[in-house]
């Protein structure tokens, strides 16, 4: 039990640590991609204060401050690692380390691992020395990813697995793959898929970086060809995979809609209005335009609130959890028409792809980026899908 | 914890819920229209609410009220929407004791608010001189007259004005800022049409021709009227979101339902998938709408100086989701949403009356873009 008494003293002294500890630079909100200190076997630290951020936080076990010490985390209670999440907010802390590890397969692990599995992953993925990426979809497997085809086939201690992944984040950056393979040929749909976890550095193992309508993507297809995955790197039971992954992509699904943790953007009025100027009456010098806007900020405003209101209710065990599904549509759907009314206020001059004036076309490859919004992580589709059945109980759904 | 009601919260919920909907529900209104009613509400319904507090909630303890805020309000009011109760409680136990509680000198708020508190009187707020919301353009005027005024203009769109005791007016004083009057609906000069809307509610056309009024007309709390208006007018504003989220919710219910029980092509109507995503759609609108009015009242408790901004918010955003759950719910009745008989319609008309009432959703969107300098 940990006390208000002490939960105030903890806050203090983190909040002290903090300030210490925290380079200024680290004290910046993180905009760009490259601003992430994502770790791994191959990883170079893009400044000094990245790294001594980085190295003073993962000393810590402050990457990860709820998991157990013994894996490598910092142990803290549900309420003290509150406290130190609030106030990194407060100081503006950077997370020290990005990683799929730790949104993704860690939680997983965690639940459905076995003391081995945990001893030998969860402290590597803790110090930031093994980056991981996620072998979901397949080119014929997306909305509909039960349907997988990557095969796995059953070698006594072993498993061979043959076949091909899409949309893998980062495959051409990541040491390790935890991946949705087909073990069991004649089961069912959803009950003959498992969980394995395997070394990209594997022979067979080929990745290609998908270029998209961005220009640029961190996506790669993936391609196994006779990999040998050893039988100790499954997790949970052969066939049990798609329960795990059901309970890892709620975590997913959980990360992209958390918008309101993120950095906020600044507001898109007063962009607008930078780029197009006002009027004599202090109005944006696009009447149209400037309604679209006015009435985008309603809907942003009341979407944070409805991410706040989800927090608070899932505190008080009021919540349904398929609510994330209208979470991830709302701030899909959102963020599409933030791009859609930014880069019409910019005109010609943010349609241009390689000028420096444009910083390389960063508005459009933006804009064009957040076209996948309503695509990953569930489709806003699957999400109505989802909406319609769990919380409407519609027939057939 | 804005957005989790509390034990108290939920108790008064639960009771305003049965409460209106066995007492007041949408025949009550039906049956009020048919008839023509003089009042065009039920006063023994009214009674009821004086009993129960209601009518009180809003004035403080001291002056035989409740000292309830606005997110109690806003429960009773989401309540209403759903059973389109007609009720002065809107125009007289939210806006013109907001009105009073925040423009009279402790004297006037110690005449009027018990009797407003314990539903003796009536009393609605005459703001609006033309079609469309623009507090800020007020023409009615009112000069000192030996120690006493004299007012004269016109007000539109004053809700219940057919049946309130007094009115609080808005116009124009001595001073460069506005006043509010307190003038009783049968004094000398008043001239009153009550007007029946499009959803069977009234909402009175007012004149005023060189009436005079006593000293103590003006409400005196402050030389300048316009932060007790704002207060007033902020106070419904909320209350009319809350209002039209509870008929989002009512009409949202009672469309699903009947996606699940009409037949159409041998299969229920919800099995079309082009019918579940617009109903999943709207259910998105629908809970950004409830997380907006909940923050409103709560902000307006919390008495904060961006309050208005939360209102703002609330205002536009449940009105959009409330014209898109009409819209949608007599479109998936079909035939039978286009019928009298259906309440279908009854909730649509309602619908438009609270989108127009104390300014649209346009009206709001625009004020927070000019706070916000574009």
């Amino acid at each position: 039990m940990t006390t208000a008494t002490d939960l105030e003293s903890s806050r203090k002294e983190t909040r002290a640590w903090l300030e210490t500890n925290c380079p200024p630079e680290m004290r910046r909100p993180i905009l760009t991609e490259d601003e992430h200190c994502w770790g791994g076997r191959n990883w170079t630290f893009a400044s000094d204060a990245q790294r001594l951020w980085f190295d003073r936080m993962a000393a810590r076990g402050w990457t990860v401050p709820a998991w157990p010490r013994e894996y490598g985390g910092g142990g803290l209670s549900a309420d003290e690692a509150g406290v130190l999440a609030h106030e990194m907010r407060a100081l503006g802390c950077r997370i020290p380390l990005s990683s799929f590890g730790i949104w993704m397969l860690g939680p997983a692990l965690l639940k459905f691992g076995t003391e081995a599995q945990k001893r030998e992953h969860l402290p590597k993925i803790a110090r930031g020395e093994i980056r991981w990426c996620q072998g979901y979809s397949e080119p014929n497997a997306g909305s509909d990813l039960a349907s997988l085809q990557t095969r796995a086939e059953d070698c006594g201690d072993h498993y061979i697995v043959n076949g091909q992944k899409i949309w893998t984040s980062y495959a051409d950056k990541a040491d390790w793959i935890f991946c949705l393979v087909r073990s069991e040929s004649e089961a069912k749909k959803h009950t003959g898929i498992s969980f394995v976890l395997f070394d990209m550095a594997s022979p067979g193992v080929t990745t290609r970086p998908i270029m998209l309508i961005s220009g640029k993507s961190p996506f790669c297809e993936t391609f196994f060809d006779n990999v040998r995955v050893e039988k100790r790197n499954l997790v949970g039971t052969p066939g049990g995979g798609w329960e795990v992954a059901k309970y890892l992509l709620t975590h997913e699904r959980e990360m992209i809609s958390a918008i309101g943790d993120r950095a906020q953007p600044k507001p898109l009025g007063q962009q607008a209005a930078a780029l197009l100027g006002i009027d004599e009456h202090g109005r944006l010098n696009d009447p149209l335009l400037r309604a679209q806007i006015a009435e985008f900020e309603v809907d942003e405003a009341a979407f944070r609130l409805m991410l706040e209101r989800f927090g608070e209710l899932a505190k008080a065990r009021q919540a349904n959890p398929a609510y994330s599904s209208a979470l991830k549509y709302c701030g899909a759907e959102l963020n599409k028409r933030r791009h859609e009314l930014l880069i019409a206020a910019g005109g010609a001059d943010a349609l241009e792809w390689e000028s420096e004036r444009s910083e390389h076309g960063f508005a459009a490859r933006t804009w064009l980026r957040t076209k996948g919004n309503s695509i990953e992580g569930g489709t806003s589709e699957v999400q109505l899908n989802v909406i319609a059945r769990r919380i409407l109980d519609l027939p057939g759904a | 914890m804005a957005f989790v009601l509390t034990e108290e919260q939920t108790l008064l919920r639960d009771s305003a819920r049965s409460f209106l909907s066995e007492k007041a529900p949408v025949a009550q209104l039906r049956q009020l229209r048919d008839r023509r009613d003089p009042d065009g509400f039920s006063r023994a319904l009214w009674k009821s609410f004086a009993e129960m507090g209601f009518t009180g909630m809003l004035v403080p303890e001291a002056h035989d009220g409740l000292g309830l805020g606005h997110t109690e309000v806003g429960l009773v009011m989401q309540e209403i929407g759903r059973n389109l109760t007609a009720s002065p409680f809107l125009a007289s136990s939210v806006v013109a004791v907001t009105a009073i509680g925040h423009g009279a000198d402790q004297a006037q708020q110690a005449k009027l608010l018990p009797r407003l508190a314990r539903g003796e009187r009536i009393a609605t707020l005459a703001v609006d001189e033309q079609s469309k919301h623009h507090p800020e353009l007020i023409e009615s005027r009112a000069k000192r007259v030996g120690a006493g005024w004299e007012l004269t203009g016109q007000k539109t769109f004053v809700i219940d004005g057919h049946v309130a005791d007094f009115l609080i007016v808005v116009a124009r004083g001595d001073g460069a800022g506005l006043a509010m009057f307190v003038v009783r609906r049968d004094a000398p000069g008043v001239e009153v049409e009550r007007v029946q809307m499009v959803d069977a509610h009234n909402a009175a056309r007012v004149r005023f021709d060189n009436v005079k009024l006593g000293a103590d007309a003006h409400l005196a709390g402050a030389t300048d009227a316009s932060a007790a208006l704002q207060a007033a007018l902020d106070a419904g504003r909320a209350a009319a979101s809350a209002e039209m989220l509870g008929l989002a919710d009512e009409v949202f219910t009672r469309t699903v339902a009947y996606m699940k029980e009409r037949k159409q092509f041998d299969r229920r109507i919800g099995e079309f998938q082009g019918l579940q995503h617009r109903a999943a759609m709207l259910y998105c609108d629908i809970e950004l709408a409830r997380a907006a009015v909940a923050h409103a009242s709560s902000r307006l408790d919390a008495g904060a100086d961006d309050a208005w901004t939360a209102v703002a918010i609330a205002k536009a955003r449940a009105g959009a989701s409330v014209t898109r759950a009409v819209q949608e719910g007599v479109q998936m009745h079909g035939g039978m949403g286009m019928t009298d008989e259906l309440d279908m319609g009854l909730f649509m008309k309602r619908a438009r009356v609270l989108q127009e009432l104390f300014g649209d959703s346009a009206f709001h969107a625009n004020r927070l873009a000019v706070s916000k300098s574009y």
